[in-house]
This record gives structure tokens, C-alpha cells and sequence, in this order.
């Protein structure tokens, strides 16, 4: 079942390569119906998943018993939303480039093998298979940004590709590392975390830890290691810093609940003040640079190392354990939990905010926040679902981003309570700068770019949302509120796992 | 010298391969011009029985022939295979290459090649050093022909580097072959491995070093490296991708085996200087690669940095276990994917330069296709064969306890991705179509002159298709190799067993 998941947009993909060349209308309807498919395929995954917690859907197969790598997947608590928000926001994806025109056919085959990579990833069971996906959404990427982006794409992909494969291999260094401590050697994450290699080993433990952290923080990103992600934002397509903020970023948080505590438990709880202090770092000084941007789609983008900072505080806190009885195992219990739950709803948060970006941009012929004001006037719609994505973003109670800050903050509190303290700085600073960009670009008399030298300011047209554009941001958006106010299905997933992981990291 | 061991059948590709070549030069001698690529049919015949004998020699049993200064174990079994494959590839793409068909000389080539091919594998099987130094001799000689093959400018002089550095190097080769001689009172590695721990370890050195010498010129490696650029660019391509990729996968067997058998218990000398010579091959290539503006400069490059790589297990031979089938499956994955690449190049004789590609995936999104997957191959993105090689390599270098070594090789991977992609940028995200720009940019240029003959010569025309830009043939030997290097990255379990066998002797 999960190699049919992750295989079939390959599939699509490549017959989609080989067949005669069709319209681009006709590629539109593979890429949804695909993406249908998957997100089919996720909510029957999901309804199978045993209600206690566990590994579910494994399937393993022999594939270099020599180098002690295997086909290894499977999905629990902690893979099985993320699966499941990727597949919502690939959909989404399909959805907002219906109306695209520029070799519909290889961005829909890059987008389709993305989407493979990302839920490869999510699911991989073995460090090789794990790497393999990483680097090849690295690729994948790489050409989405580079084909399609605007002004200085080609830089600007070169720097996203070389940033994120020096943290790949400092990745993979880690995983040889792990690979050799163990003994039989085996690049199994499974069979890793039952074993704990590096348990006494002090030193090789931690140097293992900081190449996959290093690894992972760069991929998430974290200060000081986020300077791609602007740029890559700032000139990726639409549906492409989508997919890299929603998608890509959780696989280096994913990495660290997945690989980085259950398997080197020791080391982690050693190093844990320092994923603390690059936490909240992350957290108020991407809030502060966002607060500077003038554009709104690198303010955004500064949002989402803001976002990501909180994870990397709760699984940093997560592993400072202290002598603090149930109630500090509860405060921890809720703060991994709440890394997770923050995961998605920062996926499809952050997902609406960049499609929201390509909206304007689409029209207005930049994101420069300055350079509009009054928008609503001409596209009510559009300025509503904004300002819903910007509240629900901000952690207005009633949408996701509210649950997930909650408890983190509440679970990181207890056992780091100076961190947490300023880390809610930045939840207010994030709360100020984007009601300033909604207030900015979408209330006040109207302005919009000039179309030419010496034009008006409000002759250029701007329409609504098209309906597809509103059908692929409406169910984000949605989805935010649903898990805003009813997010015990949710939950009910990621606490066994959550569980599971602190369980591990105790030993 | 009366050993039991001296059955030719255990050294059958050799002889087939070395009979091949003396068939086809006498062929050649009585073939009409027109009718010169049955030479090749048969040198290509030759290749591939020799392969089907080198398989059925890889599945028998280990042992050593003729006194045991010649072993067959997997290193030997390997390295045919793999030189065997590689010169077939070059075969399959010098049988295709529009110019060579026309050229009057067309015989001499097969039987260079052919004739190069088993000094390699002599070089990989060589378990005494004379037969090392005869080994290096018979892959080197025919080496210089082909360097100078085309008779331009460049190729002349591409060919009197490649000779006069052979030529001084060949002598520190013997000088060291002597002075182990003197120090290990024999030339046998069994001998050696025996005598050499308790030889003065000033003799040894000496010795080790000058053999060390030999190895690094044969495998392009620094600081031996310097008349590789200019070989690859100032001769033919499918000579390029023959020097660059054949001689090779010789050299560093023999290098491995060096390290494994007589130098082994010398000390730490070997290691730490192999380690040396690693970090400064795949650094230089690297930092050199960065700036080039030709393909087969820039590949040239590549392929000094990846023989960094390579000598990885080769400095950490003996220390651990993985070290073997790390250097025999990276060297497979490796003669693959370059091949690969170096058909595309062939495919397109008149793109010298990077901007010539642009466009490339727009005009033929096939051969764009096997473009990028043997480039990101030699990056090392998963799944392909060089990836898995690697990971095989680092993994020896952890192992053996030189985790610095992995991490330069790590960083220096990283810094090779910047070059590699400055190729496939334009390839895929260019517009203009290829082969536009080459002709105002590089008039003076040699590789365009043989294009342009191949385009002038009235022979040429009933080979290629009209189309002076595209030599399709070529293909035949791109798409095969992509394909390959991904699927031995997919599948390479089974082969990495394989490859792990003990030495022999």
C-alpha cells in the first residue's frame, strides 16, 4: 500500500514523459486525478492505522543486505499526518496551476516525483532509503525553481541546491556514523532505535548528533543556517515555495523526531540546550526579520523559520529531562506533540500563504508590500482567505497554528521557562508584522502597481480568485479551522507516537 | 619456474583480447578502406568474449598463475569485467564517431585500444612487480598513439605531454620497482609481503613511492594529473572517454592491491600519504573543474577529482573490511557513468562549451536526460551506482578510523555539485538551440576543425545522417549507460557480495 503511495506519481510521471505529448489540459487532469488518487490512498492508510499507536503499513524488502540498507517503510503517528498534509497540499498544488501555460507537462512531471520524494520520505523505515529521498527532492526542486522562477532564479536555486546538499551529506556522514556503530552494521532505523548504538559512546555520539543536526538544521531551517531559504522563496514559483515551506522544511524536523532522538537518545539529551538555544533564537530573530521585510513573500518566508524555531524548542525541550516527576513527563508529552501538530498546521498554513503570494504576484507584478493598499476593494475574496491564512498563522485561537503553539509553549515552559518566555516574543511579533502586511496590502484607499511609467495607480485590473484558485486555497484553509476546533483526530495519531518518542529518548 | 600454474586458460581475456588486436591489425592490412570497421566488428568480438571468459573465470575458484605473479581473485575478475565493458562502450562509440569511420588509420585505432585495454588489466592483475612495470608499459604505449590520434596541433601536443610525463614516471616506476627489489629481496608480492616489515622502512619508502608514482600517472591522478586535461580535450572524444576511464580502473586495482599486499605492514607511511594524495586529487580537480568553460576540460577535471575518491580505499587498504568492495563497485559505478556522460559528448561533436548545451533538453529531452542522470551520477545523488560507491567509500574511510578523510570527501562532493550543475543549468533551462554559438566562439579550435572535417569529408557523409551537429550513434552508448548507472545503484546488493572475495596469493 505505501509503495503504491509513494511510487504512483512516478508512475504518472514518467508515463506521462513517454506518452505522446498531450494538452496541457489533459496533463492538468492526471496531475489532480493523481493527486486525488494519493490523497485517497493517505485517508485509507489513515482509517487502517491502529487506533494504539505503532508502527502500521510496514513492508520490507531485501534490497543491499551487503551495504545493511533494505527497503523499509511503514507510518505512525509521527509520518502519517505529514503524509497526509503533503497530500493535501500537492493536490492544492495541481489545483492552483490548472490555469498554467509555461511546459505545463515538466512541471507537472517534477511536481508528481516531488510529491513521490516527500512521501518516500515521510514513510521510510531505513536511513539509506531516508537519504535517498532527501537529496532527490533536493533535485526535484532544484529544477522547479530554477525552470520557473522569477528574476534571479538560476542563483538562487544554485544556492538553495548547494546549502541543502552540504547538509545532506553531512546527513549521510551521520548516518555512517550510526551505521558503523552498530553492530550487526545496519542503516535501519528500526532496528537502530531498538539497539541505541551510541548508548556509552560520549564522544562518537556527539559527533554523530552534530553532523545530522547540522544536517537536519539546515534543511528546517535554523539560524544561522536559513540564509537559502529566502532567496529560494523569494524567486521559486508559487506552487513551488509551497511545496518547499509546507513539504520540504518538515523533512529536517520530521529527521530529528524520527532519527535524531529515538536513536541517539543519550547524545540528544546532552545536547538538547543547544536545539533549546537555536530554537528560540530561530524563533525571535526570524520573527525580527520578517518584522523588516518590505516584500511580503520573503516576510513570509521569514515567517516559516520563525514557525520551525518553535519545533526545534519543543524537541529541544523535550529532551532537557529533569527529576520532574508525571507533570514534567506530561509538559514534555505535550510539547512533542504539539512539534507535530505544528508541523501541519504550519504545512498548510504557510502552504496558503505562498499560493496567496503567487495570487498577488500574478496580478500585481510584484510582491513589494508597499506597492499595494486598498485591495480588497477589487478582490473581497482574495482578501478574505488572506486574512484568515494570516490570523490562523499568527495563532489566533479557533485555527491550527493556535493548538500547535499552545503546546508547545505550554509543554516547553516547565522544563525551559526562560526559552519559552521569549519565545512568545515572537509569537507577538509575528502577530504584529502580518497584520501589518494584511492591513497594508488590503485596507486604505486602492493602490496597485502601475502597469507602465507615468499610469495611474488603479488602472491596472485585478481580479478575484479564479475557482480554481479558491478551490485548491479554500480546503487549506478549512483544514486549518477543522484542526483549529476539532483536533482530536489528529491528536489521537500523534500522542501514542509522541509517547513512543519520549519513551525512547528516557532510556 | 616450472610451477604447476601455468595454464593460458587462466588467462584467457587476456589472450583473446591481445589475439584480437593482432588479428585486426593483420584485417586491417588487407582490408579495402570502406570495409576498415570489420577491424572493429572483430575487436569488438574480442571484447566481448573476453567478457563472457572473465565471467566464467570470476565465478571459478581464486588462485594465481604462471608462479603466482598473476592472481585471479575478484580484484582481477573486477577489474576485467569493468575494463572489458568500458573499452567495449569506447568501441560501440569509436565505431559510431562519423569522423574515425572516414579516417584512413581506422584499423590502428581498434587494435590501440585493444592493445591498452590489456595493459590495464594486466595492471589490475599484476601480483609482481615486473609484471607491474611490463603492465604499465602495454597500457601506456598505445595510450600515447591514441592521445595523438587526430595528427592536429592539439593532439600532437596532447600526446608529447602524455609522453613525456609517462616517460618520466615510468622511470620513478622502475627506479621503484629496483629499489623494492633491493629492499624485499624479490619482486613477488607474496615474497615482498613476507621480507618488506623488516626492511629498512627508508628503502621501502623510497621504493613505494616511486610504484605510488607509476599508479598515480595511469590513474590521473595529482600530482601526476597535469597531462590529463589537455589529452582529454586536444584528442577524440571517444579517446577521451578511453583515457579517462580504462587505464584507470587498472591503475587503482594495482594501487589496492599494493596496499593490500606488499606495503601493507610498512607502516603508517602508505595510508596517511594515499590520504594526502586523495584530499589534493579531489580538491585541485575540483577547485580546477570550477572555472572550465569546455565539456571535455571540465570532465577531464571531474575525473581527476573522482580519482580522489577512489584512492580513499586504496589509502585505507588492510584497515577495515569494506575496503575492497568499496573501490571495486565505486570504480564499476564509475566507468558507467563517466562513459555515459562522455557519450553525450560524442554525441554532440561541435559542443565544446557549456553554453553549447543550452537548449539541450528543448532539441533531444532524451539525450538531455541521460546528460543529467550521468552528471548528478558523478555528484553522487542516490539512487545511482556512484552514490552507492560513496557510501561504500566513506564508509571504509569511518571504519578504517580516517573519518576526516570522509568528511574532505564529503565537502569536496558538495563543491563538485557547483560545477556539475553550471553543465546541466543550461542544459535543461536553456532556451537557445545547441551548437548555435560554437561556431563564431571557437573557430581556432581543434575539436571544431575535426567536426568541420568530418563535415567536409565526402566519406563522412555516408556515416553521419547529414547532420553535422548530432552523431546519433553515439546514443547507443549514452541511454544504455544512464540507464545503467541508475540501475546499478538500484540492484548493487547483490553485486557488492560479489565483490568481496579475498585476494589471492
Amino acid at each position: 500500500m505505501l509503495t503504491v503511495l509513494v511510487l504512483l506519481p512516478t508512475a504518472v510521471a514518467v508515463s506521462l514523459l513517454c506518452l505522446p505529448r498531450g494538452t496541457p489540459r489533459s496533463v492538468h487532469v492526471a496531475w489532480t486525478a493523481t493527486a486525488v488518487v494519493e490523497l485517497a490512498l493517505t485517508a485509507t492508510i489513515w482509517l487502517r492505522h491502529p487506533a494504539g499507536g505503532g508502527l502500521s503499513h510496514q513492508e520490507r524488502a531485501r534490497w543491499l543486505p551487503s551495504v545493511g540498507a533494505g527497503y523499509h517503510v511503514g507510518v505512525d503517528g509521527l509520518s502519517l499526518p505529514l503524509v497526509a498534509m503533503s497530500c493535501v497540499l500537492f493536490l492544492a498544488c495541481a489545483l492552483y496551476t490548472w490555469r498554467q501555460t509555461d511546459r505545463v507537462r515538466e512541471f507537472a512531471v517534477l511536481f508528481l516525483f516531488l510529491q513521490s520524494t516527500s512521501l518516500g520520505l515521510f514513510v521510510a523505515l531505513d536511513l539509506i532509503l531516508f537519504f535517498l529521498f532527501f537529496d532527490l527532492s533536493l533535485v526535484a526542486m532544484y529544477f522547479v525553481i530554477a525552470g520557473w522562477g522569477h528574476r534571479d532564479a538560476a542563483r538562487s536555486a544554485l544556492l538553495f541546491f548547494l546549502y541543502t546538499f552540504t547538509g545532506s551529506l553531512a546527513l549521510l556522514l551521520g548516518f555512517i556514523g550510526l551505521y558503523l556503530a552498530a553492530d550487526p552494521h545496519t542503516f535501519d532505523i528500526v532496528e537502530l532505535t531498538r539497539d541505541d548504538p551510541l548508548a556509552g559512546r560520549t564522544t562518537h555520539g556527539a559527533l554523530v548528533l552534530l553532523a545530522v543536526g547540522v544536517g537536519l538544521a539546515i534543511k528546517t531551517p535554523t539560524v544561522p543556517f536559513h540564509t537559502w531559504l529566502p532567496p529560494a522563496h523569494t524567486d521559486a514559483p508559487a506552487a513551488g515555495s509551497a511545496v518547499l515551506a509546507g513539504v520540504l522544511l518538515k523533512m529536517g524536523t520530521y529527521g530529528f523526531l524520527r532519527i535524531a532522538m529515538p536513536v541517539m537518545p543519550g547524545a540528544w539529551r546532552g545536547a538538547a540546550v543547544v536545539f533549546v538555544v537555536v530554537g528560540v533564537v530561530s524563533v525571535v530573530y526570524g520573527a525580527l526579520v520578517a518584522f523588516a521585510q518590505t516584500d511580503f513573500k520573503r516576510m513570509v518566508a521569514y515567517t516559516s523559520v520563525n514557525h520551525m524555531g518553535y519545533i526545534v524548542l519543543a524537541v529541544g525541550a523535550a529532551g532537557t529531562l529533569g527529576g520532574d516527576g508525571p507533570a514534567g513527563d506530561r509538559a514534555r508529552h505535550l510539547a512533542v506533540t504539539g512539534s507535530v501538530f505544528q508541523m501541519v498546521s504550519h504545512g498548510l498554513l504557510t502552504g496558503a500563504l505562498f499560493l496567496l503570494c503567487g495570487v498577488l504576484y500574478e496580478r500585481g507584478g510584484t510582491h513589494r508590500t508597499a506597492a499595494y493598499s486598498g485591495v480588497a476593494h477589487r478582490a473581497p475574496v482574495f482578501a478574505a482567505l488572506t486574512g484568515v491564512a494570516a490570523f490562523a498563522s499568527l495563532g489566533l485561537p479557533g485555527f491550527s497554528g493556535f493548538i500547535a503553539e499552545f503546546q508547545i509553549l505550554t509543554g516547553s515552559l516547565g522544563p525551559q521557562p526562560v526559552a519559552t518566555g521569549l519565545a512568545l516574543l515572537g509569537v507577538l511579533l509575528t502577530a504584529a508584522l502580518l497584520l501589518r502586511a494584511v492591513r497594508q496590502v488590503f485596507t486604505g484607499p486602492l493602490r496597485l502597481p502601475p502597469t507602465g511609467p507615468g499610469q495611474a495607480t488603479t488602472t491596472r485590473s485585478f481580479p478575484d480568485l479564479a475557482w480554481h484558485e479558491t478551490a485548491s486555497l479554500t480546503p487549506l484553509l478549512a483544514l486549518a479551522v477543522v484542526l483549529g476546533l476539532l483536533p482530536r483526530f489528529v491528536l489521537d495519531v500523534i500522542e501514542p507516537a509522541s509517547l513512543g518518542v519520549l519513551r525512547l529518548l528516557a532510556r | 619456474m616450472n610451477g604447476t600454474d601455468e595454464n593460458p586458460l587462466d588467462l584467457l581475456p587476456e589472450v583473446l583480447l591481445a589475439g584480437c588486436a593482432v588479428l585486426a591489425l593483420l584485417l586491417g592490412c588487407w582490408l579495402p578502406r570502406h570495409r576498415q570497421w570489420l577491424a572493429g566488428a572483430l575487436a569488438v568480438t574480442g571484447c566481448a568474449a573476453g567478457l563472457v571468459a572473465a565471467a566464467v573465470a570470476a565465478a571459478g575458484p581464486t588462485g594465481t598463475a604462471f608462479d603466482a605473479s598473476y592472481a585471479v581473485d575478484p580484484v582481477t575478475s573486477t577489474g576485467r569485467i569493468v575494463i572489458l565493458g568500458g573499452t567495449l562502450l569506447v568501441l560501440l562509440l569509436s565505431l559510431t564517431s562519423p569522423w574515425l569511420r572516414a579516417a584512413p588509420r581506422e584499423t590502428e585505432f581498434y587494435v590501440l585500444v585493444l592493445l591498452a585495454a590489456v595493459g590495464a588489466v594486466l595492471l589490475a592483475g599484476a601480483q609482481d612487480l615486473l609484471l607491474l612495470a611490463a603492465g604499465y608499459l602495454l597500457a601506456s604505449v598505445p595510450a600515447y598513439a591514441l592521445a595523438g590520434f587526430a595528427r592536429d596541433g592539439r593532439g600532437t601536443e596532447a600526446a608529447l605531454k602524455y609522453y613525456v610525463l609517462g616517460a618520466l614516471l615510468g622511470v620513478l616506476l622502475l627506479t621503484g620497482v629496483t629499489v623494492l627489489l633491493a629492499a624485499g629481496h624479490g619482486t613477488g608480492y607474496p615474497a615482498l609481503r613476507r621480507e618488506l616489515p623488516d626492511a629498512p622502512v627508508g628503502l621501502v619508502i623510497t621504493g613505494g613511492l616511486g610504484v605510488l608514482a607509476g599508479v598515480l600517472f595511469k590513474s590521473g591522478g595529482v600530482p601526476a594529473h597535469y597531462w590529463l586535461p589537455d589529452a582529454v580535450q586536444g584528442s577524440l572524444a571517444p579517446v577521451g572517454a578511453f583515457l579517462t576511464t580504462v587505464p584507470k580502473i587498472g591503475a587503482l586495482a594495482a594501487g589496492y592491491r599494493l596496499a593490500a599486499g606488499p606495503l601493507a605492514d610498512t607502516g603508517r607511511w602508505w595510508p596517511d600519504l594515499v590520504a594526502v594524495v586523495a584530499v589534493a586529487s579531489m580538491t585541485l580537480g575540483n577547485l580546477a573543474a570550477f572555472s572550465q568553460r569546455d565539456v571535455r576540460r571540465l570532465l577531464a577535471y571531474s575525473t581527476i577529482s573522482q580519482v580522489g575518491y577512489l584512492l580513499l580505499p586504496v589509502a585505507v587498504a588492510g584497515r577495515t573490511a569494506l575496503d575492497q568492495r568499496a573501490l571495486l563497485f565505486y570504480l564499476a559505478g564509475y566507468a558507467v557513468t563517466n562513459l555515459g556522460a562522455f557519450a553525450v559528448v560524442c554525441a554532440l561533436p561541435r559542443a565544446r562549451h557549456l553554453a553549447d548545451y543550452r537548449g539541450l533538453a528543448r532539441e533531444r529531452p532524451a539525450l538531455a536526460v541521460a546528460l543529467v542522470v550521468c552528471l548528478l551520477g558523478l555528484v553522487g545523488t542516490p539512487p545511482t551506482a556512484v552514490f552507492l560507491g560513496k557510501l561504500a567509500v566513506f564508509s571504509a574511510a569511518f571504519d578504517a578510523g580516517y573519518t576526516w578523510l570522509a568528511v574532505v570527501a564529503a565537502a569536496n562532493t558538495v563543491a563538485s555539485l557547483f560545477y556539475y550543475l553550471r553543465w546541466i543549468a543550461p542544459t535543461v533551462l536553456g532556451t537557445a538551440p545547441p551548437g548555435d554559438e560554437d561556431r563564431d566562439g571557437d573557430g581556432g579550435r581543434v575539436g571544431n576543425g575535426n567536426a568541420g572535417r568530418a563535415g567536409a569529408d565526402p566519406l563522412a557523409g555516408g556515416h553521419a545522417t547529414g547532420d553535422a551537429t548530432f552523431a546519433g550513434g553515439a546514443v547507443l552508448v549514452a541511454y544504455p549507460a544512464a540507464a545503467a548507472s541508475v540501475l546499478l545503484g538500484l540492484l548493487g546488493g547483490p553485486v557488492l557480495d560479489l565483490l568481496a572475495g579475498p585476494l589471492a596469493g
